[in-house]
């Protein structure tokens, strides 16, 4: 064999290499001690998620025209719930808990009925869609500190700053969704979005937990008009943000235990949030 | 739908594959032998699944079916949190007023029925001279299976209900199962009452399995009694009553104890046999533990206990002239007894199950308890089970076979007369399942089955041959079946 014939050839191998379809499935996660893979992944994505996610990952499938909101676009790689800064990856766990949690008031359902590590397999396959994770590495994850106490002096400051931060814009002066803005939002696919409406349900998408909420104003909510606070605000006002959006839930928290004994004791003095008011 | 489908060029593969085993199937219809006469038709089929789900959610039925009817573990918890997925969109008031829950299934076939060692007539028609003599009776031709209307779902949130509307392939209705779930009580998962029709809480279900063909489409152990005995209980039967059950949030662990009404599901307090039942109440106790098997898959072992009553005699009237009877009395018991599983190693599925029965000894000799048993009655007793195996290519084709064993351990008298094995049963069954098309709208395969049951000295739990007599006793019947024909749902 010449030296240009083993050329082409290694050419040819090199090209095929790069164009098969099963180089994207040699994609790997790791999750915990577990090492998922794109290959297995590839079959349970086709058996649980190409409905909605369609088979290219692009949010195609043939149950997306009927389904609000649409399922996620995997071929941008754009992730609401991750644990990393805004505009970065997720890491493999953060994908990990996404199937794992699934998302409240969507089509997408917890899968905690998989396996471990069939889950794990699924993040390696859920990879292959976008070039970004072969030439990007996931953020690094945010540094949670430790909850600050949920006293009524971190409430009413918090609600100062849902007023201060135009938060009520989206979200409502009682946190139903509907402030001034909200029926102009769009992802970023321009499909229309509803910011979350604090009054239903007892958990976010990203989580449920007090930690959960601190980590969805820091990271932001990616591919949605929520930004990132992490450059506005400090961790005390974060937690104290925390705390007052505790008291807008139709739950039994601690948090809302407190509100209610400060608004029964000083309801003149509470003003109401919105465009005409300084906060509290 | 099948637009960019990853496996397209593996889809045709298949296609190809399944062509040629289509072929080999029919070619040895067309060449098997045996007298022409009746046989029974396609029993009233078993399975179940339910696209009206896979519609609502947008999931595919691979999402809740390792191959539909069977349930995968998301499947199950999918049922055991009462056809809920926990979204908090699961109540109807979220559904479009237009959504009905409801499904349709029939399977248009093909099928072959053959069985052997039964007393026909020696010259058709049974005229001058004709004797019984030793014969098979084989039949084929196309038909159509029984069909399932049914409707599940939520009637608000943590209430949920089925209701199953069955024929047979006459179009001869009864209600298969009809029930009311109340879900999650205070909020606990552990606490679900059902009341109503409904199938006992099997690891391994036989209203879900795969298997469709005359000899096949039954599980002998879960309808077997020792021949000669009058208890018409069967495991796999849908049983009257309520049930009490609770589950992990993952459903690893699952319980179930049931009080069911003593007469095998049948209503109109009446059994099986169309006589009255009696007033008696039976309990079904289940429970099962999975393990994660890694990358082999979910691993599940169950054990189960029913212990149930049936009469021996009745309460009756002659007010008519002819003693009518009222009400089952003279209760004698029986119990059942196994443990089963459910394997997986990757693709490849083994369901394992062994049961042990007894019944008291007056129900094995079929007289009333307030006289004396036969000389050489005794309780009668068996053991056996089956060994069930999936091998799932993809979630589109599923080949499936499955061995199985009933021993008599004691006959129902005391030398019989009967060779030591009468009443035995082994069974073989296996074929393949394509599901051609797979999306959230309605379920379509492509069915093709062989099943051949040897059951010693009595005709064979498929009801082929009924209405006939085994000519020998002493030898076994071979009764086969050949199926082939599209199983849809919608």
């Amino acid at each position: 064999m010449t030296r240009k014939k083993i050329l082409a050839l290694s050419a040819l191998g090199m090209a095929l290499l790069v164009v098969d379809p099963q180089f994207a499935l040699a994609q790997e996660s790791h999750v915990g001690k577990l090492s998922g893979h794109a290959a297995e992944g590839k079959q349970l994505y086709r058996r649980y998620c190409i409905g909605c996610h369609g088979p290219d990952g692009d949010s195609n499938g043939e149950n997306a025209p009927w389904i609000d909101p649409k399922p996620r676009d995997f071929t941008a790689a754009t992730f609401k719930c991750r644990s990393t800064p805004t505009g970065t990856l997720p890491t493999d766990e953060d994908l990990d808990h996404a199937i794992q949690r699934g998302f409240v008031t969507t089509n997408m359902p917890s899968w905690n009925p998989l396996t471990p590590q069939q889950r794990a397999d699924l993040v390696a396959y859920v990879k292959t869609f976008s070039p970004r994770w072969k030439t990007e590495k996931p953020g690094t994850p945010i540094n949670i500190p430790q909850e600050t106490p949920a006293t009524i002096e971190s409430i009413l400051h918090g609600r100062e700053l849902f007023q201060k931060m135009e938060c009520w814009k989206c979200h409502g002066p009682a946190g139903h969704g509907d402030g001034p803005s909200a029926a102009t939002l769009t992802d970023s696919k321009d499909n229309p979005i509803r910011p979350y409406n604090f009054s239903t349900g007892s958990r976010f998408k990203c989580g449920e937990t007090n930690q959960d909420l601190y980590r969805i104003f820091m990271t932001g909510v990616d591919g949605t008009p929520m930004p990132s606070f992490a450059d506005a605000i400090q961790p005390k006002d974060a937690w104290d943000l925390v705390h007052f959006l505790r008291t807008l839930q139709a739950l039994q928290t601690q948090e809302a235990a407190l509100w209610k004994k400060y608004a029964a004791d000083h309801a003149t003095e509470i003003k109401p949030i919105g465009p005409d008011a300084g906060g509290q | 739908m099948l637009r960019g489908f990853p496996i397209r060029t593996q889809a045709l593969k298949w296609s190809l594959v399944n062509l040629l085993l289509v072929g080999a199937f029919l070619l040895v219809a067309m060449f098997g032998r045996g007298s022409t006469a009746e046989a029974a038709p396609l029993g009233n089929l078993r399975i179940r699944a339910i696209p009206a789900f896979a519609r609502k959610y947008g999931l595919p039925c691979s999402a809740c079916h390792t191959a539909w009817p069977e349930l995968n573990n998301f499947g199950i918890v999918f049922r055991d949190n009462g056809y809920q997925l926990g979204n908090e969109r699961d109540s109807p008031i979220w559904q479009n007023p237009s959504y009905f829950p409801i499904t349709f299934r029939i399977t248009p076939n093909w099928h072959r029925e053959s069985t052997n060692n039964l007393a026909i007539d020696s010259v058709p028609g049974g005229g001058t001279g004709s004797t019984l003599v030793s014969g098979k009776v084989q039949q084929n031709g196309f038909d159509l299976s029984g069909m399932d209307l049914w409707s599940a779902g939520t009637l608000y949130k943590n209430i949920s209900f089925q209701l199953l509307p069955s024929s047979d392939n006459t179009a001869a209705w009864h209600f298969e199962s009809a029930w009311v779930r109340i879900d999650n009580i205070k909020n606990s998962s552990w606490l679900n009452i059902k009341a109503g029709k409904f199938e006992m809480d099997n690891l391994i279900s036989e209203k879900r399995f795969l298997f469709l063909s005359g000899n096949g489409g039954l599980y002998q152990i879960y309808h077997y009694d020792v021949p000669g005995s009058s208890n018409d209980f069967g495991y796999g039967d849908n049983q009257l009553g309520v049930e009490l059950a609770g589950h992990s949030k993952n459903s690893y662990t699952r319980y179930s104890v049931a009080v069911l009404s003593s007469n095998d599901g049948n209503v109109g307090f009446t059994s099986g046999s169309g006589l009255p039942s009696n007033r008696g109440y039976d309990v079904n106790l289940s429970f099962s533990q999975a393990f994660n098997g890694g990358t082999l898959g979910l691993q599940r072992v169950g054990a189960f206990a029913f212990v149930g009553q049936r009469p021996t005699y009745y309460e009756t009237s002659s007010s008519g002239g002819a003693p009518v009877q009222l009400v089952g009395l003279g209760n004698k018991t029986f119990y059942r007894i196994g443990v089963s599983g459910d394997f997986f190693l990757k693709k490849l599925e083994i369901l394992p199950l062994f049961m042990y029965g007894h019944d008291n000894a007056y129900l094995g000799a079929g007289v009333p308890s307030n006289t004396a048993l036969p000389a050489g009655a005794q309780a009668p007793a068996f053991v056996g089970g089956f060994l069930e195996s999936h091998y799932y290519v993809s979630p589109q084709l599923v080949f499936f076979g499955r061995f199985e064993k009933i021993n008599v351990a004691q006959q129902a008298f005391v030398n019989l007369g009967f060779p030591s094995d009468y009443g035995n049963v082994t069974a073989y069954s296996v074929g393949y399942r394509w599901y051609p098309i797979m999306f959230s709208r309605a379920g379509l395969a492509w069915h093709n089955e062989y099943s051949i049951v040897r059951s010693n000295g009595f005709l064979p739990l498929s009801g082929n041959g009924a209405g006939l007599q085994v000519f020998n006793l002493a030898n076994p019947v071979w009764s086969s079946s050949i199926m082939a024909g599209f199983d849809f749902d919608f």
